[in-house]
């Protein structure tokens, strides 16, 4: 029998607000201990939470993106349950009427385009961190992160494989990045994901037991951990065993998933509104002016891309996965008019650098003037591509003007006719049977004499030149 | 020179007539002397009071104009004082330090007011009577064998005693109303929103307002001018400023249409009680003011409805009192034995009854039933009051169906313990502003208060009438005390 998965994911993104969601504290991460916390935050006894409405404009422009209805009334819930990491022992969230509801995100997998659709998107406060000292043993709470604004996107179950969820992934990722309300780093934590988790035989309506994953803090755990508990689930029922239905944490170590706990050991959350909190309006005109700012999404650029520059897909579709890219692909292109050769450029030898780092375009020094004074060199035959390349990880590297380095390198092309044509006799004088060949029919030798060539000037011959001087001499 | 008015001090403060130093002196030498037999006060701030009378006294020769400037207040223990232990009467609390003042303490400290001491409470401010302390009961002042009510019996004793220039209190359900009229003080719930709740803890959060306790309606509209007003820090006061109280109670009051529900004068309310009020209807008639019969229907479901909703949130407020960050921690083997011996040992009876009762509430499976069946009749509740506004300019009912009872009368049967609230609870539940004013007394000289309610944001109003029938009444509120 084949099977099918059905896959849910639940993403939490951490938002790039200035304050906290419901306090004055800085929300931005990398500070001492508790040096971000206050009363309110903290949960003491009196306090009051106050909404930052900048969250809500951020959440907005998310909602607004994947085209989700804005509910025009949305309540803040409390979600009990005691941990030491949470001061209040509930998380101001939002249950009944979350911010929004509906939309879709599209995802390419093998070529093929599926709309992933959403179920809601929520806002609510992030829990703090605990400092374990084994040694002596005692836990320490670090409220720093506590309030930090988080926004939930539930996802229908829609996606059917590891590689859809991973795309989907990072095509909220992108998102987010796009319109600059998450930094999107898996490995930080500021966008965490859980998914849930079913098989079916193929062809059936109704879903399975599903089960509940944690604990994937990168994309590649989360296709791991995906691939395994489809597997895992799958042999259970071939066995004729049944899936128990339970919260599952990814190890990283063995690739594997192990049972958190069951259904029984579920929490009861015991939803409420918060009465501290007044219902949230959010009428046209907070929507209009969160549209007003809302930035070009990926989705539209790729189709401007392939309009405007005649790109291929593939290109466009690199090029935008990135907002600071595709402007810095574009700000190229306004200074060397020849958009193939610039999306060629930045999608071997940018991105090479890039992957390398880790880094997006604009956390590094390189400008669209030096990428674009690099192809305009090439471009007027004054360095070969070869040289061209050469010198470019040093560009990348030290932010240098390309045609200077080219000057104090010599690695200027040498383009007189005259000397070229003497290195070309000098080459076929010295390889009479190749020059044979050639005369036999073998055009292909002419590669070896260019690079012979190539090899006596030390790269810096003309290639196009070379072959015109020596086609001539070959065919005299 | 004993119970004078927050203003009668006020002017005399003013005119130098007295100094800060020698009024601190005064109360606390009252103090001294009577709450041992009262036991009105968990904190007495004697070396801070002594300070800030200093500090009163030089702004005051200075020449500086304030509305409280050198006036000694007490405050309930359940609203956050910055550097004043706030207990809330729990073991839960009971070495908690607030590193902030709650906003009606900002203003009140503005206004130049000195901080006596935090007062004595049902714990957590939850039960009607003051004997939920974990500490110890607080007596009724008329009546040493009696309770003074509660949950902010600690304030109206207090003020009943004169040991106290004025008082705040809080109050969920008549933990204002009710105290005070067992005290016979005056007694203030302010319209929901119209009093900052930031640094109050919270019982239950959308029934909870601080209000004053005094000994004058004038005193009560002097001190709400002050702790009132929109707060930034608090999401649900209102953004409307408020008019100026005081000048509203000066001006000629036209007459009212005073409603009377029949479902508030039925069975239930002790026969003594009846006659007190009945005789201050008639009072009011004299004033020109006319009677109506109006109807609240849904006036019996209030209590039950009540019983869900303030539990219920009662129980997610008191989450975080678990043993981490403040307050008492009891040794566990692991971090769930410490939270269960904590909340255990932490907590009195009825605070443990209720908590159990909010969560069982909000429960899967349950909360349809319960808390949202609740919230609805809630809103039956504000439109039977909205349908009464429109036959009537205010609402009259008892503060509470009897007077002041006896201690450990009412201790082992909590649901008679509870039905203390039945008339105080409908105006929480509406979010309306009710006072409780003192309007005569039973055969054994038992105080006994009328509650007058007005509609949303009509707090001025309920003052003004509530001045006037003062005025007309012209009681000796003095307890025979000395």
């Amino acid at each position: 029998m084949e099977f099918e998965a059905v896959i849910g994911l639940e993403v939490h993104t951490q938002l790039l607000t200035e304050s906290k969601i419901f306090c004055g504290c800085s929300a931005r991460f990398g500070a001492e201990p508790n040096h971000h916390a206050c009363p309110v935050c903290t949960g003491m006894p009196g306090s009051l939470p106050v909404l930052n409405r900048r969250v809500v404009d951020f959440a907005l422009r998310l909602a607004l993106a994947v085209g989700a209805r804005i509910n025009p009334v949305c309540v803040f819930a409390r979600k009990h349950y005691f941990y030491p990491d949470l001061p209040k022992n509930y998380q101001i969230s939002q249950y009944e009427a979350p911010l929004a509801e509906g939309g879709a995100i599209e995802i390419e997998v093998d070529g093929k385009r599926k709309k992933i659709g959403l179920v809601r998107i929520h806002m609510e406060e992030d829990a703090g961190k605990l400092v374990h000292d084994e040694a002596r043993p005692v836990s320490y709470v670090d409220f720093n992160r506590t309030g930090v604004p988080l926004l939930e996107i539930v996802s229908q179950p829609d996606i059917r494989s590891p590689e859809e969820a991973v795309a989907y992934l990072k095509k909220l990722r992108t998102i987010v990045r796009y319109l600059g309300i998450c930094d999107g780093n898996m490995e930080e934590g500021s966008l965490r994901c859980d998914a849930n988790v079913s098989v079916r035989p193929k062809g059936s309506e109704e879903f399975g037991v599903k089960v509940e994953l944690k604990n994937m803090n990168s994309f590649r755990h989360v296709e791991r951990a995906l691939r395994y508990e489809i597997k895992r689930q799958i042999g259970l029922l071939l066995e004729g065993k049944p899936v128990v239905q339970e919260t599952r944490l990814f190890d990283e170590a063995t690739g594997t998933t192990h049972s958190m706990r069951g259904k029984e050991e579920a929490h009861d959350y015991r939803y409420f509104p918060d009465p501290d909190l007044v219902p949230v309006r959010i009428d046209e005109a907070w929507i209009e002016r969160v549209r007003a700012e809302l930035p070009e999404l990926p989705d539209v650029k790729r189709e401007r891309f392939m309009r405007e520059y005649g790109l291929p897909a593939y290109d466009a579709e690199i090029l935008t996965a990135s907002r600071p890219l595709a402007e810095f692909f574009e700000e190229c292109v306004k200074l060397f008019p020849q958009p193939k050769k610039v999306s060629n450029w930045l999608m071997t030898e940018v991105l090479r650098e890039l992957n390398r780092e880790g880094k997006e375009i604009d956390e590094t020094g390189l400008k669209p003037e030096h990428v674009a004074e690099l192809l305009k060199l090439v471009d007027e035959g004054v360095i070969s591509i070869t040289a061209a390349k050469k010198i470019f990880p040093e560009v990348y590297a030290t932010g240098a003007d390309p045609r200077k380095l080219v000057e104090e390198r010599g690695l200027r092309q040498e383009s007189d006719e005259a000397a070229l044509e003497a290195v070309c006799r000098e080459v076929l004088s010295e390889n009479p049977a190749e020059v044979e060949k050639y005369k036999a029919g073998k055009k292909g030798v002419i590669g070896f004499f260019v690079g012979q060539v190539m090899r006596k000037t030390r790269g810096k011959a003309n290639p196009k030149l070379v072959n015109q001087i020596l086609t001539r001499l070959l065919e005299e | 020179m004993e119970h004078r008015s927050l203003l009668e001090w006020r002017e005399s403060l003013r005119r130098r007539e007295i100094s800060a130093r020698e009024l601190v002196e005064y109360y606390l030498e009252r103090i001294r002397r009577l709450d041992p037999k009262i036991k009105a006060y968990l904190t007495v701030c004697e070396e801070e009071a002594r300070r800030q009378a200093q500090e009163a006294d030089r702004r005051l020769s200075a020449g500086e104009d304030l509305p409280l400037l050198g006036v000694p207040l007490a405050i309930k223990d359940n609203i956050c004082t910055r550097g004043v232990r706030t207990t809330c009467a729990s073991r839960i609390l009971e070495n908690f330090v607030p590193p902030y003042d709650a906003t009606v303490i900002e203003r009140l400290k503005a206004a130049g007011a000195i901080l006596l001491g935090k007062t004595n409470l049902d714990e957590f401010a939850m039960g009607s009577s003051t004997e939920n302390s974990a500490f110890f009961p607080t007596r009724n002042p008329w009546d040493t064998e009696r309770v003074p009510g509660g949950s902010s019996g600690g304030s109206a004793a207090a003020v009943a005693a004169d040991l106290c220039a004025g008082a705040l209190g809080s109050d969920t359900g008549g933990s204002i109303r009710q105290p005070a009229s067992f005290c016979g003080v005056v007694g203030f719930k302010p319209t929901y929103g119209r009093v900052s709740r930031y640094g109050l803890v919270a019982f239950a959060s959308s029934l909870d307002q601080i209000g004053p306790l005094t000994r004058t309606v004038a005193d009560t509209a002097l001190l709400l001018q002050v702790i009132g007003g929109p707060d930034e820090r608090d999401t649900t006061s209102w953004p409307e400023p408020q008019p100026d109280y005081l000048a509203e109670l000066e001006k000629p009051l036209s007459p009212l249409r005073l409603g009377i529900p029949k479902e508030a004068f039925g069975e239930g309310l002790s026969s003594e009680v009846r006659r007190v009020l009945e005789e201050a209807l008639r009072e009011a008639e004299k004033l020109g003011h006319e009677i109506r019969e109006v109807s609240l229907p849904h006036l019996e479901y209030a209590l039950p409805a009540y019983y869900i909703i303030a539990p219920a949130e009662a129980s997610s407020n008191l989450a975080r009192y678990d043993g981490v960050k403040y307050g008492f921690r009891a040794q566990g083997r692991d971090l769930i034995d410490m939270y269960k011996k904590t909340r255990s040992r932490g907590f009195g009876a009825e605070v443990k009854r209720r908590i159990m009762l909010g969560t069982y509430a909000l429960s899967a499976g349950y909360y349809e039933a319960f808390y949202r069946k609740a919230s609805q009749v809630r809103t039956l509740i504000i439109r039977d009051f909205e349908e009464a506004f429109r036959q009537a300019d205010l609402i009259l009912m008892p503060a509470s169906p009897t007077p002041a009872f006896r201690l450990g009368e009412k201790t082992d049967d909590p649901l008679k313990m509870y039905l203390s609230d039945i008339y105080t609870i409908p105006v929480n539940m509406a979010g309306l502003p009710g006072l409780s004013l003192p309007v005569g007394f039973t055969e054994n000289r038992l105080p006994v208060n009328l509650q007058i309610i007005g509609p949303q944001l009509a707090d001025a109003l309920v003052l003004a009438f509530g001045r006037a029938l003062e005025a007309a009444l012209a009681l000796d509120l003095k307890p025979p005390l000395e």
